[in-house]
């Protein structure tokens, strides 16, 4: 018999812990000034440094320290008063100098903790993640493989290498083992991930977009049975990339490992590779020993040794906490969860907040950027932020405030904006579209209107107020839309003794 | 009349009263070399073109009338262990045969910035691991006071170039008396400068926190000039000192060392040491002594683990420095059949590519570095590092400068300790303290042994950063000696009188 | 202090990534033995309370703003590859790749 997941997690204690890699945004590598640009043509953004020739050197880009350690300091961490690269050796064609510069026993940061926020059957419930260390280390180059099962001449394999991502600069941020999850176990592995992907995004340091492998998980799992107080062996999951898979792969590992422990087998300490449509786990190529890194201290650079003052400035840039700022964001524009979530993940809360923050009402702000603004983004393929800013949508929506524009002119003024018109002021200049509040000019079209259909106004003079409304749309129709129909409402039945 | 026996101080000075071309001084120096090289082997490459090249650029800026550095339009040789631009750059290994790197070393930028003049690149034991240069893949060079003894090494070609009027100025590297020890043996001066003096950018990594790269010539004055050209901080290398450069030709122009402590360190002479060596260095000391210095003797009690400790971390780092040559990006390949993997194609390549010496001591480093003998090995190493500085401290508050021999004996027989790795590393025993402590230290001519009339060299060491002492006493001894002789030592060498 | 075999010194050499020989196995095993008992002297004198030096200087905080500086072009990039195809290093296959 299979134990499913539910069965799983009532015999057995899954203890987690979390690696995750981090490409920082800086504009430079790690240790040289090669451009860190996604997608240039191979082996262009190289240099002696990075293409580890005879002789280069490698001289640490400082954003990359900074970056690491506000990092560390969002993570609640220790900021290392010494840290040091070391040298991690072993052979692999993609790895230039065949030796990664990265930080072993000496990291830069050490012992945080991050707490996240887990649904439960008893609702919300809060969930502390201890951190380990947080270190900086160099990525690696890309192969491609050739030949194979496309290959036209057996046996004529070959890899080509490109470079270009050799040397861009990588944080890792590895948990302490998160124990007590239990069957919760999936979701603190995915809200852990989620509140670090905001807060990094938030500090600004990378781009955190998981699908194009600026950040990759490594998910670590065993299981003891329950109560038993034991830790089991562990798998781990590699390069498992969205918060989704996340989730996914706790289950999936934790469905694996009972089933072979139910069936008397071990666990085998190994590296698993996560398989996106089933959900399920695959072995890795098993190394024939442990490999032996032979880390010693990387003699081409000195010990980073931050001063207080320093890591008081940086302390002094943190940004408010994501999670915080969406609870203090939400209660002062009295929104609703499902509208909250759905505003947080469309990645629209900034450019809202700062619509707002310009002098747009808040519910209106919200209903411009999700329904029209990503109606016209989707039409187009981009995001929304791309097409406008805040501050002409923030424009728009006080005219409308004002009863300058009504939502179909709105409609029209953004457009224009998109269009490349110009600024909302000059497209509504150019193309005309003031709301007619010239009572003057409103009588004239309300009495052409009423000369057109006698019968219908002498309808309304005798009390059928429902029959305005074609008068009204006549009116409208006169004069383009850009009448305010409550006000064109409201003169016409003045007119006709109904007001 | 200046020629090839001339210094390089006057050749300077007669390129300056246009006396002689910077052509004309050229040309002697490369029919020198096509004259003698074929016995001495000092060149691995002459870059008789591009040196030319250069040499007229340099003449007609100065028929232009500007300003040129002291150095202008004088030739040099540089070890074949400095990256030069579209300049075969081999090591002395088979691994790098025809490579040419697509970049400049902060070195050889310097040099040309100077408008020295570069003849070619000189024989070094592969990849500057050894005492004789035997280990060059291309064939030993040989002493040119006497062809069938060694002419010292790494930096063998580089001196050899210097004894037989090849060049009047050369680059080497000194990871632990590289330079020095090739001086000694030919009768020439070398200058280790304090480590972090001249930028390591560009000089091929043997062991990172040992090189150090300084200048070669027949004179005290001439490595001074020398060293003011390519010292100095280089934002390219992380271990590079921010600070002045010391005055070192103002030192070299002295001539006085009245008042100067010199301590001559106990553990580095007696026994073991030649006595025709001993006899010529305690000389030496009667010499200062009468030039107005006091004479102190000092010990430096761990001086005899230092040589042990050298041979744990320089083969560490080598480790670890010599694994990019993989064959996947530059050098050589061998095996890539189509069949074979990247793997299978590194070991064979590296079976072929690296001689027997430098095997033995990356195997030597890979096993200091593993997991279970680090702290045996390479961590007491380290250990052993801090009391020879700690020595040194003790002995520099005694002492302006230490002094010793050199080496403990004169240029061996070719041949004489090929397969006895150990008698050969005995030859270092004098010049490794200092580049454990990374202090500076120089070796000048004292004399023929009388036992078998060849050279012997004089060491000083000064402190960190103190470049500039080891100069001034340096300057003061030769300027004695050669007073002492009546002629320079370099006057009565046989290989250029036909014999 | 232990000899080392010639086991481990196979080892070592897969480590390395040097092809060697029976042969060369057993002289360098040799060779290493006598090294490594001439060097094993670093253990008399290296103490818990002496600590280690990696670096001859004491620098520390050394970088480089994060500035752009130009790349090699690719031709330059590859000029010493013993293999390439379109701009990129051509390397036999490699195995284990994950």
């Amino acid at each position: 018999m299979t134990l499913t997941y539910d069965q799983a997690v009532i015999k057995y204690e899954p203890t987690l812990g979390l690696e995750v890699h981090v490409e920082l945004n800086t504009k430079s590598k790690m240790f040289c000034g090669c451009a860190t640009e996604f997608g240039a043509e191979p082996n262009t953004q190289t240099c002696p440094i990075c293409l580890g020739l005879p002789g280069a050197l490698p001289v640490v880009n400082g954003r990359a320290i900074e970056s690491s350690i506000l990092i560390g300091l969002a993570l609640n961490c220790q900021i290392a008063p010494f840290s040091r690269f070391a040298r991690k050796n072993y052979f692999y064609p993609d790895m230039p100098k065949n030796f990664q510069t990265s930080q072993y026993d000496e990291p830069i940061c050490v012992n945080g903790y991050l707490d996240v926020e887990i649904d439960t059957d008893e609702g919300k419930m809060p969930f502390r993640v201890e951190i380990e260390r947080v270190h900086m280390e160099e990525d690696t180059g890309k192969s491609l493989h050739v030949g194979g099962e496309t290959g036209r001449i057996h046996g004529a394999d070959y890899s080509l290498l490109d470079y270009n991502r050799a040397g861009i600069p990588l944080v890792e941020i590895v948990t302490k083992i998160i124990p007590g999850a239990k069957k919760y176990a999936p979701q603190v592995a995915r809200a852990y991930v989620t509140e670090l992907r905001d807060i990094l995004r938030s500090l600004g340091v990378s781009d955190v977009k998981m699908e194009q492998g600026s950040m990759r998980c490594d998910v670590n799992l065993s299981l003891a049975l329950a109560g038993s107080g034991a830790l089991g062996t562990r798998s781990e999951t590699k390069n498992v990339n969205s918060l989704r898979s996340v989730e996914r792969a706790v289950i999936g590992e934790v469905i694996r490992q009972s089933n072979r422990l139910e069936t008397g087998e071990r666990i085998i300490q190994e590296t698993r590779h996560f398989l996106e449509e089933s959900g399920q786990t695959r072995p890795g190529r098993s190394k024939e020993q442990a490999e032996d890194y032979r880390y010693f201290p990387e003699p081409d650079l000195v010990p980073v040794v931050p001063d207080t003052a320093w890591i008081e400035t940086l302390r002094g840039q943190l940004p408010e906490r994501p999670s915080a700022r969406r609870k203090r964001l939400q209660a002062e524009w009295s929104v609703p969860d499902k509208e909250m979530d759905s505003l947080v993940n469309s990645e629209l809360l900034d450019v809202v907040e700062e619509t707002i923050s310009l002098g747009a009402e808040p519910a209106r702000a919200r209903s411009w950027w999700l329904g029209e603004v990503s109606r016209l983004a989707n039409e187009r393929e981009v995001a929304p932020t791309s097409l406008i800013t805040a501050a002409s949508v923030a424009e728009v929506i006080v005219l409308i405030e004002s009863g300058e524009l009504t939502d179909k002119l709105a409609r029209q003024v953004i457009e224009g904006v998109i269009a490349g018109e110009g600024s909302a002021k000059e497209v509504i200049e150019k193309r005309g579209l003031k709301v007619v509040s010239d009572d003057g000019a409103l009588m004239k079209a309300i009495e052409s209107a009423i000369a057109a259909s006698p019968d219908t106004a002498q309808r309304v003079r005798s009390g059928n107020i429902p029959a305005a409304g074609a008068l009204i749309g006549a009116v409208m129709k006169s004069t383009g839309g850009q009448a305010d129909a409550a006000k064109v409402r409201e003169l016409l039945l003045k007119h006709l003794g109904q007001g | 009349m200046t020629n090839i026996h001339s210094t390089a101080a006057q050749m300077s000075d007669a390129l300056s009263a246009g006396t002689i071309t910077s052509v004309e001084l050229t040309e002697q120096h490369l029919d020198q070399i096509t004259k003698v090289d074929k016995q001495v082997h000092a060149f691995l490459h002459v870059d008789r073109e591009n040196a030319l090249a250069q040499a007229r650029d340099v003449d007609a800026k100065r028929k232009s009338g500007q300003k040129l550095s002291a150095l202008a339009g004088v030739p040099l040789a540089l070890k074949d262990v400095l990256a030069q631009k579209g300049v075969p750059t081999t090591c002395g290994s088979k691994m790098l045969e025809g490579w040419r790197p697509p970049y400049d070393s902060t070195v050889v930028a310097k040099l040309k910035q100077a408008g020295v003049v570069i003849l070619g690149k000189t024989n070094m034991d592969e990849f500057a691991m050894g005492s004789s240069t035997e280990n060059s893949a291309y064939g030993p060079t040989h002493n040119p006071w006497d062809l069938t003894r060694i002419p010292g090494g790494s930096g063998g070609g580089s001196a050899a170039a210097l004894a037989s009027f090849e060049a009047p100025l050369a680059i080497g590297t000194d990871t632990g008396g590289s330079i020095r020890q090739p001086a000694a043996v030919t009768g020439t001066v070398g200058v280790k400068p304090t480590y972090g003096a001249v930028s390591r950018y560009g000089l091929v990594a043997f062991s990172s926190s040992l090189d150090q790269a300084g200048p070669c010539a027949r004179t005290v004055l001439d490595t001074a000039l020398l060293h003011e050209v390519i010292a100095g901080y280089d934002q390219m290398d992380s271990t590079s000192i921010n600070a002045p450069v010391p005055q070192v030709v103002a030192a070299a122009k002295k001539l006085d060392v009245k008042g100067l402590k010199i301590g001559v360190v106990k553990e580095l002479s007696g026994q073991g040491y030649q006595s025709g060596v001993l006899q010529r260095f305690n000389e030496a000391l009667d010499e200062l002594v009468k030039a107005g210095a006091e004479i102190v003797e000092v010990s430096c009690p761990n001086f005899e683990y230092a040589l042990a400790a050298y041979y744990l971390i320089a083969p560490s780092e080598a480790s670890s420095n010599l694994a990019r040559f993989d064959s996947m990006r530059y050098g050589l390949r061998v095996g890539d059949d189509g069949k074979a993997s990247a793997e299978e194609v590194m070991n064979l390549t590296r079976h072929e590519g690296f001689g027997a010496e430098v095997k033995r001591r990356i195997i030597l480093g890979t096993y200091a570095l593993s997991s279970g003998y680090y702290d045996a090995y390479y961590g007491s190493a380290q250990k052993v590092r801090t009391l020879l500085i700690r020595d040194y401290q003790a002995a520099f508050a005694k002492a302006d400068v230490l002094v010793s021999p050199t080496c403990p004996t004169t240029a061996f027989k070719l041949g004489e300790n090929v397969d006895n790795p150990v008698a050969m590393y005995l030859n270092d025993i004098a010049t490794i303290p200092v580049n454990m402590a990374g202090i500076g230290a120089m070796s000048l001519p004292c004399g023929l042994a009388p036992e078998d009339g060849l050279p012997v060299g004089f060491q000083i060491m000064s402190p960190a950063m103190k470049d500039d002492l080891m100069y001034q006493v340096g300057g003061t001894l030769e300027a004695a000696l050669v007073n002492k002789w009546g002629k320079t030592l370099l006057s009565d060498i046989p290989v250029l009188a036909g014999k | 202090m232990a000899g080392i075999s010639r086991d481990e010194v196979a080892h070592l050499a897969r480590l390395a990534r040097i092809e060697m020989s029976d042969s060369e196995l057993d002289h360098l095993a040799t060779q290493l033995d006598s090294i490594l008992v001439a060097v094993a002297s670093v253990q008399e004198v290296a103490q818990a309370d002496v600590s280690p030096t990696s670096h001859p200087l004491p620098l520390t905080n050394v970088t480089r703003e994060d500035v752009v500086r130009p790349s090699l072009s690719s031709e330059e990039a590859l000029s010493g590859a013993p293999a390439q195809v379109e701009d990129r290093f051509k390397v036999p296959q490699i195995l284990g790749e994950e």
